[in-house]
């Protein structure tokens, strides 16, 4: 343990609306400790500057997922173990799912949280392209009132988020779709499991008369952020699959991606492996008209 | 410095006692067992969540006890390796992890075992694969696995025969 | 009549270690006890200027060391006498010890560790084995050179010309961590009066004695060694142990309380020894029936700023670098050289993997040039009986490579695959590849070590009328405790609980030699047989055991011969067999008492998308003698193929300026159980007539063969040759993309 263990508090606040006074009365003194899987590791290297921190670990109004016929409301507590156990997530939200199951190992999944995860804004994050492609909302919650953003407007910067000192996130929203969709993700790690990823890739389309009719791709570990990629969608939607239509694609998510050299992976290898998963993609979902 | 300053009273059920301590509310669960509770079955092997040694159950959940504070095990039920056997009659996934060859160096034997007895809760017959997955947060450097796959295998096949008998 | 050796018998210790209740190193704690930390350097070399301890922290509390504070030497006693305790003036590489702090309160202590503040001048330091190499500075000796080899046999300059081929090829391996899941630990109790006790996680109790008595100027029986249960070893703990029992000795000493060290993982990774870099060049000439005419070999190893062990990691490294064929003509030149990095050391095989590595590969590539069937290439040129390996020692034994090859290719489908595998990989995204090794390991020290080591062994009897093994071999998870209490049940025909092993603590068990070189089952396995076998003799001779005796009667001879003589015990120093000749000086002769020898098969599948590599099958066929316990034994296998699986495709040391960057056991990446295949492990049995009950050595084996056989499976899969070590997908990707440019 190489933190000065004194100098830290954790407090426990009795629910939501303490938890929010305390964050309303100094913004930005108090941060939120969620299950610590973050948390723990910056602390034990010594590494976790800001030192007063209140648990959100027994708040029951973060938690639960509930569905609605519109969405389905995953409460910023959701373990990852909640996620991939939870037949409506298997069924309409695989790819969640899949990244929940390749987070960690069972221990980690048992205390990781999709809240802390966002929160923590690695760019490297398992889950966050899952929820990128999902169209997902983010509800937070302040004393002053609750505001709802979609998530891919969420992650501005490097560790720098769209969230005010005094502000929490309550919950993530997934906006159901009953239409049949071409759902593709894929985690590129140092190992097959207890991984963090070089390169993740997510990406959901709907085909029509042989060519997409709409699509989302997003991808983690290629830029400060986990990153939506807008232009490369636009590239390919409305589009017949084709090998134009591919390098097009691949130009344009070329241009969206910063990826860096850094002691996982290389440049080179994740700029190289996203513009395959691209066109890895992008042939299954030609693969789905034909078949 | 503060003294004690900062120390918060947490009580929870160790191994079926109940426990109240005077601690850091950031201490490792880990450090609190072995230091406070002298439960140095608990391993630690890498402090970040990565080996497994530290494995423990949370109100049954495995968890890594390196990476719980204190005051989130406030009001909780724990259970280690301690709490697995009586002094005389082993858990049956201890005899088999003797009788399979499943422990080498044993570091990482503690938490590997409440790993397969977490998993054989939750799966009672599990798949190879899903003993795999199971176990993924645990490292193990000396076995290459294959005996521990063993042992968790050998100790469902007792269990299936305990429950039919 | 044997009934114990070659049963699966569970390990001694097994119900502590299930239970929990083996106590490791952090697991112990003694009154008054304080906790020591280590202020290491940050650059690769410098001088010291300065010393400063911020205001901030209040030192008077403190237990302080500098090297000032040493009573005796400021070195680690091993080969050479270069590494400092506590670096005093000079700084050779990072994490480089260089202030000891001790206080009772953890957290305090390491506020007070990020307090110390080492001012330094820096000196230009040597980063890379190219730049040792090309002298760009000289940071070691004259000339960079820790150690340098060469070995001849024939006259390898004048097949150049009668060759039909000459194959060149260059091979690189990393740094390997041994990560032992349980990090380095010392507790220390130290004072005039008493002398020096240290108990601790380490392989070589008598390692760590010889180191301490010099640093103390004391004499050997004022100081103590006890190693306690060791969370693996992995030649990890070979000789670092002695560097933090000194560190936590001399706090204890200073502070007049018990001192506990124990690292951090982080600390741990970036400041012990690894596995050594290496660089290997082949030339070699072949004729087109695929006969080794000629081998010349350049291997280099990376050994960091000091010497350490790494003069014999080069010599097992050198000796194993032509492999078990017959070649008439070999030169093989090696050197170990300096750089500013931490010292690497010992690591399972010690040497042999990097050099096996690059031969493996390079067979492929002779069989390619001469168009011969790898497998056949190595059939013709397989060592037999009678033949002689490239130092000279001509084998004695029946040499089964060419049936234990048989039988891996025949097990792993090996023929079959390989057409199958052509066929399917031109249409499909994942390409599957086989591919094999066949190779050696050496057991015990080489050359004349053993005859220097002159090893000890006592069995005694207890009064309950059992018996102990006093040994300073140690159990760190390979069977020690397990194997040598078979081997003397089965030498006294006892039951094996009537067995049991002394503590290793150098005041009570005689100096056995380290653990370490596949040397604990077959060198001091022999000596627990013989020191057995004197003890049965005398009690024979006593008259008070039958020809025939029971357990009991065995038990009560015992105490009928300690009523009337006192204490019963023998022992047994190692002798030289007069068949074993070593020239150390010309590199000539027997270099091992015995050998192992192994085929490896690894199938393997290529992602051509992401370049990931996985290991879906793996037979691993040996020879190790008599296997005196099958579970033990497969589990050592299975536990070094999985380690070699990790050297082959995952553990990448990062270094930046000399220090490794990815210290976290998330970061450097290991197996889990989701990155190892089935691992199927089969012995064959050929009795060595010096092992006891025929056993030979076998725990460094598996990491040798292991990594070639997957290189070669990748190649067989891609077509590429892959000659670096790791293979990360990093690396493969752009082998691919360049092939296909």
């Amino acid at each position: 343990m190489r933190s000065y263990l004194p100098d830290y508090e954790l407090v426990t606040p009795a629910n939501l609306s303490e938890a929010l006074a305390l964050l309303a009365r100094q913004p930005g003194a108090w941060k939120p400790f969620a299950g610590g899987t973050d948390l723990m590791v910056l602390l034990e290297a010594g590494k976790l500057p800001h030192k007063k921190f209140f648990s959100l670990w027994h708040l029951e109004e973060l938690k639960d997922i509930a569905v609605a016929d519109d969405a389905v409301v995953l409460g910023a507590l959701t373990t990852y173990t909640e996620v991939l156990n939870h037949p409506v997530l298997q069924k309409e939200f695989p790819l969640l799912c899949q990244a929940a199951r390749q987070t960690g190992g069972v221990a980690t999944q048992n205390r990781g949280t999709l809240g802390g995860n966002i929160a923590n804004a690695s760019p490297a994050a398992d889950s966050s392209p899952a929820l990128l492609v999902y169209d997902a909302e983010l509800e937070l919650v302040s004393a002053r009132g609750t505001r709802s953003l979609p998530y891919h407007r969420f992650h501005l910067g490097y560790k720098v988020m769209d969230l005010q000192p005094d502000e929490l996130i309550r919950a993530i929203r997934l906006p159901r779709v009953h239409k049949p969709r071409v759902q593709y993700y894929r985690k590129v790690g140092t190992r097959r499991a207890q991984a963090i990823s070089k390169v993740v890739f997510a990406g959901v389309a709907e085909m029509a008369g042989g060519g997409v009719r709409d699509v989302r791709i997003a991808l983690g570990s290629v830029a400060p952020t986990v990153l939506r990629c807008g232009q490369t969608e636009e590239a390919v939607r409305g589009q017949r699959i084709d090998s134009q239509t591919i390098k097009r694609a691949q130009a344009a998510l070329a241009g969206e991606i910063a990826p860096i050299d850094d002691i996982r992976s290389t440049r080179r290898y994740r700029r190289q492996v996203s513009l395959r998963l691209l066109a890895d993609f992008l042939q299954r979902c030609a693969g789905s008209v034909q078949g | 410095m503060p003294e004690d300053g900062r120390k918060v009273t947490v009580t929870c059920k160790v191994n079926g006692l109940e426990r109240t301590l005077r601690v850091y509310p950031l201490a490792r669960l880990l450090d609190v067992l072995r230091e406070e509770l002298h439960l140095t079955g608990t391993k630690e092997g890498c402090g970040e969540g990565e080996c497994g040694a530290c494995s423990v159950l949370l109100n049954g959940q495995l968890a890594n006890s390196c990476l719980i504070p204190a005051l989130q095990a406030d009001k909780a039920e724990i259970a280690t390796i301690e709490g697995l056997a009586s002094p005389d009659c082993l858990h049956e996934v201890q005899q088999a992890f003797i009788e399979a060859g499943g422990a080498q160096c044993g570091i990482c034997t503690p938490g590997m075992i409440v790993a397969a007895v977490n998993l054989l809760a939750r799966i009672p017959q599990p798949t190879e694969g899903e003993i795999r997955f199971g176990l993924a947060g645990n490292l193990c450097r000396c076995t290459g696995y294959m005996k521990i796959f063993q042992a968790v295998v050998r100790a469902c096949r007792r269990q299936r025969e305990r429950v039919s008998a | 009549m044997p009934r114990v050796i070659g049963q699966p018998v569970p390990r001694k210790e097994a119900r502590d270690k299930v239970t929990g209740q083996a106590r490791y190193v952090d697991d112990l704690s003694f009154p008054g006890m304080l906790r020591g930390v280590t202020v290491r350097s940050t650059c690769p070399r410098a001088r010291i200027k300065k010393i400063h301890f911020d205001a901030s922290i209040p030192w008077d509390e403190f237990v302080i060391v500098t090297a000032k504070d040493i009573p005796g030497k400021n070195c680690v006693t091993l080969l050479l006498e270069d590494q400092p305790c506590l670096a005093d003036t000079v700084i050779n590489h990072p994490e480089e010890p260089v202030v000891l702090l001790a206080h009772a309160d953890k957290y305090l202590l390491e506020e007070a560790r990020r307090a110390v503040w080492i001012e330094v001048e820096p000196l230009p330091a040597v980063l890379t084995l190219e730049d040792s190499l090309a002298r760009k500075e000289i940071i070691w000796g004259a000339d960079n050179v820790l150690k340098a080899i060469h070995l001849e046999k024939g006259n390898v300059d004048e097949v150049w010309s009668q060759a039909d081929f000459i194959v060149e090829g260059e091979y690189e391996t990393g740094a390997q961590e041994q990560l032992y899941i349980e990090p380095n630990g010392m507790v220390a109790v130290a004072n005039p009066q008493e002398g020096v006790t240290v108990w601790g996680s380490m392989q070589c109790p008598y390692y760590v004695h010889r180191a301490l008595v010099p640093l103390f100027g004391l004499p050997e029986n004022k100081v103590r060694v006890i190693q306690v249960e060791t969370g693996g070893g992995f030649g990890g703990k070979e000789e670092y142990p002695s560097m933090i029992a000194a560190h936590a000795a001399l706090l204890a000493w200073k502070s007049g309380r018990p001192v506990k060290i124990v690292y951090d993982r982080a600390e741990d990774m970036a400041a012990t020894t690894k596995r050594h870099p290496s660089r290997t060049r082949h030339r070699t000439a072949v004729s087109k029936e695929g006969r080794l005419l000629g081998m010349e070999i350049e291997f280099v190893l990376d050994g960091g700023a000091y010497a350490t062990l790494s003069a014999v990691v080069l010599s097992r490294g050198t000796i194993h670098a032509a492999g078990p064929y017959l070649c008439p003509n070999v030169r093989v030149r090696s050197r170990a050289m300096a750089t500013n990095t931490p010292p690497q050391g010992a690591f399972r095989g010690f040497g042999a993997p990097q050099s096996t590595f690059a031969l493996e590969r390079h067979l492929n590539k002779v069989a390619q040039a001469v168009g011969l069937p790898p497998e056949e290439l190595r059939r013709r040129n397989f060592l037999r009986e009678g033949e002689t390996t490239a130092t000279g020692q001509v084998i004695r034994e029946k040499v089964a490579l060419a049936d234990l090859l048989a039988r891996a290719l025949e097990l792993s489908d090996y023929h079959a695959k390989l057409k199958r595998f052509a066929a399917e990989n031109a249409t499909r995204q994942e390409k599957k590849g086989i591919g094999f090794a066949t190779f050696m390991h050496g057991a015990g020290f080489t050359g004349s070590g053993e005859k220097y080591l002159a090893s000890v062994v006592g069995v005694e009897a207890t009064p309950e009328g059992r018996v102990r093994i006093l040994t300073a071999s140690t159990e760190i998870g390979q069977g020690t405790n397990t194997i040598l209490c078979q081997i003397a049940a089965e030498t006294l025909g006892l039951e094996l609980e009537r067995v049991e092993m002394a503590a290793p603590d150098t005041a009570a068990v005689p100096n056995s030699g380290p653990t370490v070189a596949s040397r604990t089952c077959m060198i001091v396995g022999k000596l627990v047989e013989s020191a057995a076998l004197a003890l049965k003799q005398t009690l024979e001779g006593s008259g008070f055991l039958p020809r025939q005796y029971s357990q009991q009667e065995f038990g009560e001879a015992c105490r009928r011969y300690m009523e009337k003589f006192g204490p019963l015990r023998t022992y047994s120093q190692y002798q030289l067999p007069p068949e074993i000749q070593w020239d150390e000086e010309n590199y000539k002769g027997d270099a091992y008492g015995a050998y192992a020898w192994a085929a490896y098969v690894a199938e393997v599948t290529v992602d051509s998308l992401t370049c990931e590599v996985r290991v879906d099958d793996f037979v691993a066929v040996q020879e190790v003698g008599r296997v005196v316990n099958p579970v033990l034994a497969a589990g050592q296998i299975e536990g070094g193929v999985a380690q070699g699986i990790g050297y082959a495709l995952y553990e990448n040391v990062v270094w930046q300026e000399g220090r490794m960057m990815n210290n976290q056991m998330t970061n450097y990446i290991m197996p889990t159980s989701m990155d190892v295949p089935r691992i199927r492990v089969y012995f064959e049995e050929i009795p060595y007539a010096r092992g006891p009950a025929g056993a030979k050595g076998l725990g460094e084996l598996p990491l040798d063969g292991t990594a070639p056989a997957i290189a070669n499976a990748i190649e067989n899969a891609t077509g590429v040759a892959v000659d670096r070590l790791p293979v990360l997908p990093e690396h493969l990707l752009d082998l691919l993309e360049a092939s296909r440019a």
